[in-house]
């Protein structure tokens, strides 16, 4: 009985390996793309001058405070936060300079709506990346997990949200589109359908060579993103600090897809197992 | 006017004329503010040491020719609300030659020029008003029979600096606009050789001019200047960057036409052609006669950049200018702004927890071992 | 009560009051977590770290119900206590994370919402399943002390029989779990630093948990003395290679992902890891407690790095922990601390279990 514990046990560890290893690029989940009705913003870094008018109006729109902790004056958030679900940045180099508008990118395969247990950060209508603060218990893996650092939580409260842009996502049911793009006065944000906003962007390039630098941010960076971005200059002064092709969750998924394929291994191997112990508990224990 | 060779000091001087010390120190103070920065004379001090700094110097002799201007920057000069003033300019400095409030005309004020010339050969600040224009050799002007571009060679190699008040004798102003066809020019393209200090603006401040003479008087060197020739103390900042209504820019609320509600609140008027973003004056901070608030954009106009060459008369008064220059840095964040840091007090707490663990652990595990040698329960 | 149980008590008392204060206050009074980092030691520590140490009750599971090796039947009680102890003041401290914890029922309820895809929602299921487990394994130990009462009599043969199934559960749980808190850190994706974040983490996590185990039941064990020292020099060098095997594993893996060349930039990153490695091979050549310990140093130290320090959410943000955070973690050991001597000294745990030897 020796020999067939020993091959037995010689199988699980062979089966377990088998599924660890099994290759990861089988397994790959197909890569999500942007839906028909997809709708997005375009910014044009070139044209912003910085008025910071999409900043007011988002707040009035969200019902959020003024963030005056930094001059007890102005709203003066120096980032999104729990206050802003907007910000207009600076970006100061040599002899260059760019403004630079922050908030959700509406990711085609958002990392923090794969990382949130319960859904409470989804990907809702028009593609638009909701949050509903029901099935939300705080666990900020959502924050971890977003490249653009986007989803910022409400530190100063004890009864704390996630607070992020959902693309006005009430106006938008009501056929009116969001609330910074409506009011800026440059028409730097603009909204509309993301292929139809893809096209403008190469266009624009297009037309202007020289003042545009060549490539149309969130087009295909970290698995595409709604909110798309022109600039004239390189995206990572502005702070986009990753170009790489592959949405986050894709690559973590797939891992760890390949390392559970679901729950099939687990089971096989709680299965398994539990058979092996049964057979042990038969034997004496002395028995080697 | 007084030109007593035997004190001419201000302070003896203002003795004279029967000006009161509280007029003069209320003036004083007034300089310290009109030109706080950077001037040698007025920087960080009280009036009372301003006074006693002033009251020293010797009376500058200021000898003003007039060109092609409309003579608003004599008039800002005496256009002021406190009836003492005027006189106290006239005794502050020695003008000693201006053709508007001088009593000679004619022979009388060719003569006055050349006594005044000689009398203080090498050391008196000419300022110059107006234009002068050079097309055609130079034939749009004659004063008295003699060119204006000669009257300027020849007065301006005499003296120890040229002041350009405002914007004509800085770079054209209007006399230069739209086609320009008597080719007027600002002084300090004819002059070669002497320190000229431009005073753009139509008109300037009459404060700068009077900080830059007294500067002159007491130093014999003109204050800082920028790459124009223009005094940094008084034009090294945009309108934009010292605008009262900058918070409204900053908040995004503009008056979209005259008479709006936001016009009407005082909004920022960027989007009815402001160009302040690209204006380098003071008038934000030092308005003019004296009221606060005097200036266009106090007022409710937009700045159409009266001391700016190629903005002022040159860009339409309503069109929008672009930003170029976003200047204050506390106005927007950083792209990858500083988050508060470490606490050095959770540090310490936590080095101490650490050091205690591993001293606990190497007592303990020193303990482990000796009871592992004898293998005894415990 | 000795001075040192008393001294415990005052630590777990002073991490009470804080995290009323806490509960009352919000996280970000209390904490110095931030949206640059959102996860600070009550993750990276008490609950990674944490659990790691907690496997003691897994890897001599996987011994004694798996391998049969009976000689180390007498471990498996007080390895089943630490890490039902470590696991309940893991979901605790989870609780005490976590911003609404008021909807922390709703995880294991509210099935529709399940979202199958993330690796978070396998962890906080797996630790609740796991610690009821836990507890369900140690109920035999808690009901021998009334042997005879009414619920012993009834429930202790229920137990036992179903013991098989519940041991299983006690193994494939934690290892789904440990990989999966491995999983965790990879949707942190371009965020995680190369020399951390590789396709293998969750085995890494996987490989290094089980030698953890291993060392911290040599480490319990040697301070109760009831064990041979051959068992537990097994146990040590069962934990050593596995962990020389994992150390290789990570090499190779570095060259084959290209990012080998970072091991030589001796910035924080390629210093924490130099100070891992060094940490990982300690064992080889220190046989005794102290290699056991810097083991758990190593595994500790891998946890905290994948999870705090490989973790760059860019320029302008810091972390470190606050005082009433470190506090609180305080307080939560030395809550387990004391409870692990009340519940050794009340039950019977430390005398071999009851029904293996039969």
């Amino acid at each position: 009985m020796k020999t067939d514990r020993r091959s037995l046990l010689k199988g699980i560890a062979a089966a377990t390996a088998a599924v660890s290893a099994a290759p990861i690029t089988a397994l790959a989940r197909p890569r999500k793309t942007a839906g028909a009705d997809a709708v997005g913003m375009l910014y044009d870094a070139t044209k912003c001058i910085g008025c910071k008018t999409c900043v007011v109006a988002c707040k009035e729109e969200a019902g959020l405070p003024a963030d005056t902790r930094s001059n007890r004056l102005y709203d003066a958030p120096d980032g999104l936060n729990e206050y802003t679900k907007n910000v207009i940045q600076l970006y100061k180099g040599d002899n260059e300079y760019s403004y630079v508008k922050k908030q959700c990118m509406h990711c085609i395969d958002p990392a923090c709506v794969g990382a949130c247990m319960l859904g409470a950060l989804k990907k809702g209508d028009y593609g638009v990346v909701s949050y509903e603060a029901d099935t939300c218990i705080g666990c900020r893996y959502c924050e971890v997990a977003c490249p653009f650092n986007v989803p910022k939580f409400e530190w100063s409260k004890s009864t704390p949200k996630i607070v992020k842009c959902e693309l006005c996502k009430e106006r938008l049911a009501k056929g009116l589109e969001p609330a910074c793009t409506t009011v800026c006065p440059a028409k730097a944000i603009i909204f509309g359908k993301r292929d139809q906003l893809l096209k403008e962007a190469h266009d624009r390039i297009d037309r202007n060579p020289n003042l545009y630098f060549p490539k149309v941010y969130g087009e295909e960076e970290l698995g595409g993103t709604q909110v798309l971005y022109l600039s004239h200059v390189p995206f990572e002064k502005l702070g986009f600090r990753f170009d790489d092709k592959r949405a986050v969750p894709d690559v973590q998924q797939t891992i760890q897809h390949g390392v559970y394929q679901g729950f099939a291994a687990p089971i096989a191997l709680y299965a398994v197992l539990g058979a092996v112990i049964f057979r042990n508990r038969k034997k004496s224990p002395d028995e080697e | 006017m007084n030109k007593d060779p035997h004190d001419n000091t201000i302070a003896a001087h203002l003795k004279r004329s029967g000006v009161n010390r509280r007029d003069f120190l209320s003036f004083c103070g007034k300089l310290a503010v009109a030109a706080p920065f950077g001037l040698a004379i007025t920087n960080g001090l009280t009036p009372e040491a301003i006074a006693a700094e002033i009251g020293a110097i010797r009376r500058p002799s200021v000898i003003w020719l007039h060109f092609q201007e409309c003579t608003g920057c004599t008039e800002t000069l005496l256009r002021t609300s406190e009836p003492d003033l005027a006189d106290l300019l006239f005794n502050v400095i020695s003008l000693d030659y201006h053709e508007t409030v001088m009593a000679a005309s004619g022979h009388d004020a060719h003569a006055a020029l050349e006594d005044a010339m000689k009398a203080n050969d090498g050391k008196f600040i000419c300022v110059v008003e107006g234009a002068i224009p050079t097309k055609n050799d130079g034939k749009y002007l004659f004063i008295g029979g003699k060119k204006g571009t000669d009257i300027l060679q020849e007065v301006t190699s005499r003296a120890a600096a040229v002041v350009s008040m405002g914007s004509c004798a800085s770079w054209g102003g209007v006399a230069s606009a739209g086609s320009n066809p008597t080719g007027a020019v600002g002084a300090i393209e004819l002059i070669k050789g002497k320190p000229v200090v431009n005073l753009p603006g139509c008109p300037p401040n009459p404060y700068t001019f009077l900080a830059v003479a007294l500067q002159v008087a007491k130093t014999g060197k003109p204050p800082a200047l920028d790459a124009l020739n223009r005094p940094k103390f008084a034009y090294d900042r945009l309108i934009h960057d010292h605008c009262p209504r900058r918070p409204h820019f900053d908040a995004g609320r503009f008056a979209k036409s005259f008479g709006d509600e936001g016009h009407s609140q005082g909004w920022c008027l960027y989007r009815l052609g402001c160009k302040g973003p690209v204006t380098h004056a003071a008038c934000s901070t030092r308005s003019f006669n004296e009221i606060p608030d005097c200036w266009p954009i106090g007022i409710g106009h937009p700045c159409f950049g009266c001391t700016e060459k190629g903005v002022g008369f040159t860009l339409a008064l309503h069109d929008t200018v672009n930003i170029d220059r976003p200047m204050p840095p506390d106005a927007y964040p950083a792209i990858f702004p500083e988050h508060k840091g470490i606490s050095p007090l959770a540090t310490g707490v936590a080095g101490a927890v650490a050091g205690a663990l591993l001293v606990g652990g190497v007592i303990g595990s020193r303990k482990a071992g000796d009871s592992e040698n004898t293998e005894t329960k415990e | 009560m000795s001075r040192s149980f008393k001294a415990l008590l005052a630590l777990a008392a002073l991490g009470v009051a804080l995290i009323l204060w806490r509960l009352y206050a919000g996280l970000g009074v209390t904490t110095a977590m931030s949206d640059g980092y959102p996860w600070g030691i009550w993750i990276a520590f008490d609950v990674v770290t944490g659990t790691a140490l907690a496997c003691g009750g897994y890897a001599v599971a996987i011994l004694v119900y798996i391998l049969n090796r009976g000689n180390y039947h007498p471990l498996i009680r007080p390895a089943i206590l630490t890490s039902a102890l470590g696991y309940s003041i893991a979901g605790l401290s989870v609780v005490l994370d976590i911003g609404r914890w008021w909807n922390v029922w709703k995880v294991p309820v509210m099935i529709r919402n399940w979202n199958v895809n993330s690796v978070l929602l396998e962890v906080a299921l797996c630790i609740m399943a796991y610690t009821v487990v836990l507890w369900i394994e140690l109920t035999p130990a808690i009901l021998e002390k009334w042997p005879d009462s009414a619920i012993s009599r009834r429930a202790l043969p229920i137990l036992d029989k179903s013991l098989v199934w519940i041991a299983a559960l006690g193994i494939v749980l934690p290892t789904m779990r440990q990989s999966s808190l491995g999983s965790l850190m990879l949707l942190s994706g371009p965020k995680l630093h190369p020399l951390w974040n590789t396709p293998l983490l969750p085995l890494f996590f996987l490989a290094t948990c089980l030698a953890m185990g291993y060392a911290i039941v040599v480490f319990e064990s040697r301070s109760h003395g009831r064990v041979g020292g051959s068992v537990l020099r097994t146990l040590q060098q069962i934990a050593t290679w596995s962990v020389f095997i994992f150390v290789v594993a990570r090499f190779i893996d570095l060259g084959l992902r290209g990012e080998i060349t970072r091991i030589l930039t001796l910035d924080l990153y390629g210093v924490m890891f130099w100070a891992e490695t060094a940490l990982f091979l300690a064992p080889l050549f220190l046989k005794d407690l102290r290699g056991a310990i810097l083991l758990l140093l190593a595994g500790a130290l891998y946890r905290f790095d994948t999870f705090l320090v490989a973790f760059d959410p860019g320029p302008g943000w810091s972390y470190f922990p606050s005082v009433p955070e470190i506090f609180i973690t305080i307080g939560l050991i030395a809550f387990e601390l004391a409870a692990y001597v009340l519940i050794v000294k009340t039950f019977p745990i430390l005398g071999g279990t009851a029904h293996q030897e039969n």
